[in-house]
């Protein structure tokens, strides 16, 4: 299959399970034109043999929709975090080192548990109360001007990345990260999503929320989707201090 | 949940930078300034200072409550950051990653400087041009003051920046834009107020 005999060489970082101790393993796979990282650890699974030329057992990895909208496949590549589909063999340097995210507890070679950050869309009610015990018929209209940047927002895709490069979201700390942020100014800005918009506000102005952040800006820099973190976090800096002088003074 | 004051707290942190301490720091650099102008006006400037009604009260209330609560808060949120500035070499996150490392190299030089100013003047040590003079005589201790000066600049205009952030004044990426352009002009001006003020005890 190969088309000139060159070959792709993979450097993985693995782990065989969440409390085993980590190496690194490496793999030659046979190169294609257009190749991503995903068709590389197929390759892997293909022919699971390492560079020595011994048998291994094939590399785990996650991914699902392969066209950069699911975010299960976020791994670090070359030590940057990117999506594995989106980032082609081409444009790397090799050899090119694969591992898992840092952030994130490693579940199995490039898995990793991704779990607290859909614990932190939870807690900031990232979703639309719609429903009540009858019909609430159909709610306001969002108006086109807003929709454009809203919908920029709603790209969010919970891979992942905002939380790995952000110095802020580790052990020592409570930040429940970038992305929750903006998945609030998102909400609020929604017609009806707007009216539980104080208790959005209320579940980020505790420990671990919004003022956890650092202003590193590493957020926005990563992200694969482009989103404007930064900025949606400033956005919920003014909200979340109008609110506060609001809850003191008047509410 | 009602018991939780993060947002109050870090709030009190962020503004307290600006008021008192900034507002502190624009009358200290002041006062020093007119050391430029020669030992009889800045001893004219310091006894002014020093003959303020309610000194002490003023001093404890404005200056040394404020700057212990914001520099050993500001200890505790920079233990929170796990520094990765070799992996994510981006303009804002050299910032960040400064704002931290001068904030604790800043607490460290006011500590030394209470220490050879305040704490000799509490003994009966006048507070005048030749007590400044015959500190920075001593190259290691001009040496402290200039990194002194720049930490606290650097600390204060990137903070000035950040401020904005962080109050929801500066949103999108134009007003960012102009408060990283206003933190850059206080840091040039504070430390050409700052670095003239300490050249000026140099004989």
């Amino acid at each position: 299959m190969t088309t000139n005999g060159k070959l792709v060489h993979l450097k993985i970082r693995r782990q065989d399970g969440p409390s085993s101790d980590s190496y690194v393993e490496e793999f030659e796979v046979p190169y294609r034109p257009s190749m991503n990282i995903i068709s590389a650890l197929m390759e892997i699974r293909k022919n699971p043999v390492n560079k020595d030329g011994k048998e291994t057992s094939p590399v785990q990895w996650e991914s699902v929709c392969l066209e950069e909208v699911c975010g299960a496949c976020s791994i670090l590549v070359n030590g940057k975090p990117r999506q594995a589909c989106s980032t082609l063999i081409d444009s790397l340097e090799q050899p090119i080192h694969l591992a898992p995210l840092k952030t994130f507890s490693c579940e199995r070679d490039l898995i990793v548990n991704r779990k607290q950050m859909f614990d932190a869309l939870m807690k900031v009610k990232a979703w639309i109360d719609i429903d009540g015990t009858h019909d609430l018929g159909p709610g306001p209209r969002l108006a086109e001007e807003d929709r454009q940047w809203a919908y920029e927002l709603s790209k969010c895709m919970t891979c992942g990345l905002c939380f790995e490069a952000c110095p802020n979201v580790n052990d020592r700390s409570t930040f429940i990260g970038p992305a929750p942020l903006s998945q609030v100014r998102l909400f609020n800005t929604h017609p009806t999503g707007k009216m539980q918009a104080s208790k959005r506000l209320e579940s980020i102005m505790i420990e671990g929320g919004i003022t956890s952040c650092g202003n590193s800006g590493n957020c926005a820099e990563v992200c694969p989707k482009e989103i404007p973190l930064t900025h949606s976090i400033a956005a919920m800096n003014k909200s979340t201090t109008a609110y506060s002088f609001k809850r003191f003074f008047v509410k | 949940m009602k018991s939780d004051r993060t947002f109050f707290w870090r709030k009190l942190h962020s503004i307290s930078g600006l008021i008192p301490i900034g507002v502190f720091l624009f009358v200290h650099f002041a006062i020093n300034y007119t050391a430029f102008y020669g030992a009889e006006t800045y001893n004219q400037a310091a006894a002014m200072m020093g003959s303020l009604p309610f000194r002490y009260a003023m001093e404890i209330g404005i200056i040394f409550i404020p700057l212990l609560f914001h520099g050993i808060y500001g200890i505790y949120i920079a233990r929170e950051a796990k520094n990765n500035i070799s992996a994510y070499k981006y303009e804002k996150n050299w910032y960040f990653y400064f704002q931290r490392v001068s904030g604790i190299l800043v607490f460290l030089f006011l500590v030394w400087h209470v220490g050879t100013t305040r704490i000799p003047a509490a003994f009966g040590a006048e507070v005048n041009f030749d007590m400044v003079a015959s500190l920075v005589a001593n190259p290691v201790y001009l040496f402290f003051y200039i990194v002194g000066i720049l930490m606290t600049t650097y600390h204060f205009s990137n903070g000035f920046r950040t401020m904005l952030i962080t109050w929801g004044i500066t949103v999108n990426r134009k007003s960012q834009n102009f408060g990283k352009v206003i933190g850059v002009i206080l840091f040039i001006v504070l430390s050409g107020i700052g670095l003239t003020a300490i050249f000026a005890f140099v004989s």
